[in-house]
């Protein structure tokens, strides 16, 4: 690849989103209006007001964070288990399925009420939220990453006898964990979402209180700092998870040219 | 050679195998893969099952190894009835590349067998080594599946198969994925593992050359509802070569007799009965 | 490889009255107040009969309402763009990295901006749940496209058709699946997106609105819980129709696809 077609790639690559970028601080600049202000104003807040402030981090960025990871690691710890005992048995997939699907299919803002209802509005609400959210993706991904092994290497396993916790540690888990891995990613999104809703309505801090707040005062700068805010949120996540699924799945870029 | 191989006095048949008879499915007309297959395999043995495509080869060798239950007739491993996988069974399947398991390295993979027989880590990692050997494959150890060959992942599956030290081992249509040259020299590779351990083998395939070529005897298959057309004793010199055994005209008489079978088979095909 | 159908039915029937069982020994036993978790059985009931309550219904159509509209417009822009993006290198190239700048923003997060920008309105509601269902139908409609089997391209241009003509005859249907799927994941969101803002932004239309008022103080719990039931019944009615749709109008892709 020569150094002109990386450049030229690079360009194409950027130069939308960079035009994009520039057109808008020119308007804004030039024009300003009231609800959209121009990104260079938009970053200086993302910094000043919440990557550089204590008082935003540790008042509201950390607690969110905290709260997210704490509803995610829970749903995922009772969606794998859960997921792959259903996977494995014909029968009580059948018996769970029908009612998995009417719950997972009730959308979590309408679960709100019901969570601030029954938990208040305090953290437990929040993090049962997130967890009930989370839990369907892994729940759906694991099962289905179950019950595709292939069966040649279940009669592989079979034929050497080997035991109960080996095949599920060595065999069904591993052959499973792409499609656990794609479940992950989608909860992490679900995760986002629902810490956001959760903290919009009736709560005392957090990034979507800080939203709403700034919404409510008509502080247009803070609200899409807090967008912004979100979004390098849900990046940096997915990243992470991205690096730990190449990690866990290295196996995998060469076991696919395997099957061709 | 093969009497040294082979315990002096235990002449009983390694496997027996009476009536056998499968049908797929529950329902009554569900076809019929096999219809009263009997035959035995003496100890040390290396017994060649040939048949024409679809002919119930694989669903025999799978009630063979107690992967599927036969709708009737009985099958004795050493003595013992098998309603379900035998002890001291090995199986090499067909397809090398999804009976590995891609996430393990090959010895992890040869390695998982044996997890449970209660050896100890040394015992294990010596058996695995040599297995590895003697397939050719002593470097590969820490590679993983992806990163061979073809033809070097069923050695891996094979290897796998000796480290277990079966009393039996199946192997089904093991070569068919791998080029000529390759499938030479593994057929070479497993005669002579065969003779080093004195195994017993039942191994299945379409090729009647490679039949012919590797047995102590050919059963010959009919399409389905299979039963045994024929049962030939392959009376040719071991060693067997690539070229001087294929050269001889015992060879291609006997190649003759077997292609005949398969393409005509005699119109009322007896249970043949084995020797 | 499962069970036929009416072993299936049961069990599934009988797994509901399990949990439905569990649900009703809980509030039965008054764990909690009941004023916060009545029986389950009187809740059914409510539900019932809500669904014959002309006041109520209105609120689900208004959800409705903004649900297909959001959705409709999602696909009229996502289907189109997506298609462009996917069948050209260059397009693909110079866009992506603006479209995964905004697809990590949380379209709820939204909800407030859209609420200063266009107020609380019906057009803001579907506006925001367009958004939200954009991004499914654009990804899947663009994977649909990359995923468009090369040699079924290369011949029909070798038996001299153009380039849009290629495009409706192999690259469109071959990317349609994947398309459907897009708009299948995207129904889901809408239906979240248009709670959710019925939710958050007030007003007195939807049923988000509509269950905010009732978990107000001194309400009755039990039309809370109902309002819950049917909206869990939306959301699976309306994925078990796209299910059937996509079973109907694809089911030789899922052949071909698992041979």
């Amino acid at each position: 690849m020569t150094a002109r077609r990386v450049a030229d790639r690079a360009a194409l690559r950027l130069g939308l989103l960079a035009g994009l970028i520039v057109l808008w601080q020119v308007a804004t600049t030039a024009s300003p209006h009231v609800f959209f202000p121009p990104p260079s104003v938009i970053l200086g807040r993302l910094w000043d007001g919440w990557l550089a402030s204590p008082a935003a981090v540790s008042g509201h960025l950390l607690p969110s964070l905290a709260r997210l990871l704490a509803g995610w690691l829970t749903a995922i710890a009772i969606g794998l288990a859960v997921g792959t005992g259903v996977g494995l048995s014909r029968r009580l997939a059948e018996l769970v399925e029908p009612s998995a699907q009417f719950l997972r299919s009730i959308p979590p803002p309408a679960l709100i009420p019901l969570f601030i209802v029954l938990l208040g509005i305090g953290d437990a609400m929040k993090i049962a939220m997130i967890a009930f959210g989370v839990v369907w993706p892994v729940f759906v991904n694991t099962i289905d990453g179950v019950r595709s092994v292939d069966p040649l290497q279940l009669d592989t396993a079979r034929a050497y006898r080997i035991g109960r916790r080996d095949r599920l540690a060595l065999i069904v888990l591993p052959s499973a964990a792409p499609r656990i891995f794609a479940g992950l990613r989608i909860s992490l999104s679900v995760a986002v979402i629902v810490m956001v809703l959760s903290e919009m309505v009736a709560t005392v801090n957090g990034v979507g209180y800080v939203l709403v707040n700034a919404q409510h005062a008509f502080r247009s700068v803070d609200v899409w700092a807090t967008i912004v805010l979100l979004g390098v949120i849900g990046y940096s996540l997915n990243l992470g998870l991205g690096a730990i699924e190449a990690r866990v799945l290295r196996w995998q870029g060469g076991a696919m040219r395997l099957g061709t | 050679m093969s009497e040294a191989a082979s315990p002096p006095a235990d002449r009983t048949p390694l496997l027996e195998v009476a009536g056998l008879r499968h049908r797929y499915g529950r329902h009554p007309a569900g076809r019929v893969a096999i219809d009263d297959v009997s035959f035995r395999v003496a100890r040390g043995e290396f017994l060649a099952i040939v048949g024409p495509s679809g002919s119930g080869k694989t669903t025999l060798l799978r009630c063979v190894a107690g992967l599927v239950t036969p709708t009737s007739g009985s099958i004795r491993l050493d003595g013992h009835p098998v309603s379900d996988v035998p002890e001291k069974l090995a199986i090499v399947f067909q397809d090398y590349s999804r009976s590995l398991f891609p996430w393990l390295t090959v010895r992890a993979n040869v390695e998982m067998p044996l997890r449970r027989l209660g050896l100890t880590r040394a015992g294990r990692t010596e058996r695995i080594a040599r297995a590895l050997a003697e397939v050719g494959l002593a470097q590969t150890g820490a590679l993983y599946p992806w990163q061979l060959s073809g033809g070097m992942q069923q050695r891996v599956a094979i290897a796998r198969a000796l480290a277990f030290e079966p009393a039996l081992l199946l192997m089904d249509e093991p070569f068919g994925s791998v080029d000529a040259q390759t499938r030479a020299d593994l057929q070479d590779m497993i005669l002579e593992v065969w003779q080093r351990h004195g195994s017993t083998v039942l191994f299945v395939t379409h090729d009647i050359d490679e039949a012919v070529y590797l047995g102590d005897r050919v059963l010959v298959l009919s399409p389905p509802p299979a039963r045994i057309a024929r049962e030939i004793a392959i009376d040719l010199e071991r060693p067997r070569d690539q070229i001087a055994t294929r050269e001889q005209r015992r060879f291609a008489e006997l190649r003759a007799a077997v292609a005949r079978l398969i393409h005509r088979p005699p119109p009322d095909a007896p249970t043949g009965r084995a020797g | 490889m499962s069970s036929p159908f009416p072993t299936r039915a049961l069990r599934g029937l009988a797994g509901a009255a399990v949990l439905f069982a569990l649900l009703e020994a809980v509030t039965r036993a008054h764990i909690v107040d009941p004023t916060y978790l009545p029986p389950a059985s009187s809740v059914l009931a409510t539900t019932a009969t809500l669904l014959t309550d002309p006041g109520f219904l209105a609120q689900v159509g208004a959800t409705l309402a903004a649900w297909a509209v959001g959705l409709l417009s999602a696909v009229a822009i996502g289907v189109p763009l997506g298609i462009l993006l996917g069948s050209s290198a260059r397009w693909y190239a110079a866009s992506i990295t603006a479209i995964e700048f905004v697809r990590p923003v949380p379209s709820v997060a939204l909800i407030p901006l859209a609420i200063l920008l266009l107020g609380q309105d019906l057009d803001m509601k579907a506006a925001l749940v367009a958004f939200a269902s954009l991004w499914p139908v654009l990804f899947n409609t663009i994977y649909g496209m990359h995923e468009v089997d090369p040699v079924a391209r290369d011949t029909a241009r070798a038996f001299g058709y153009g380039r849009l003509a290629v495009a409706r005859m192999v690259a469109l249907p071959s990317a349609a699946p994947f398309i459907y799927t897009g708009i299948r994941v995207a129904a889901a969101f809408a239906l979240i997106l248009a709670v959710a803002t019925e939710l958050i932004a007030g007003g007195s239309l939807g049923l988000g609105a509509w269950m905010a008022r009732m978990s107000e103080t001194g309400v009755d719990r039990r039309f809370l819980y109902a309002g819950i039931v049917v909206t869990g019944l939306l959301g699976l009615v309306i994925n078990a129709a796209m299910v059937a749709a996509e079973r109907r109008l694809f089911g030789w892709h899922h052949r071909v696809r698992a041979a």
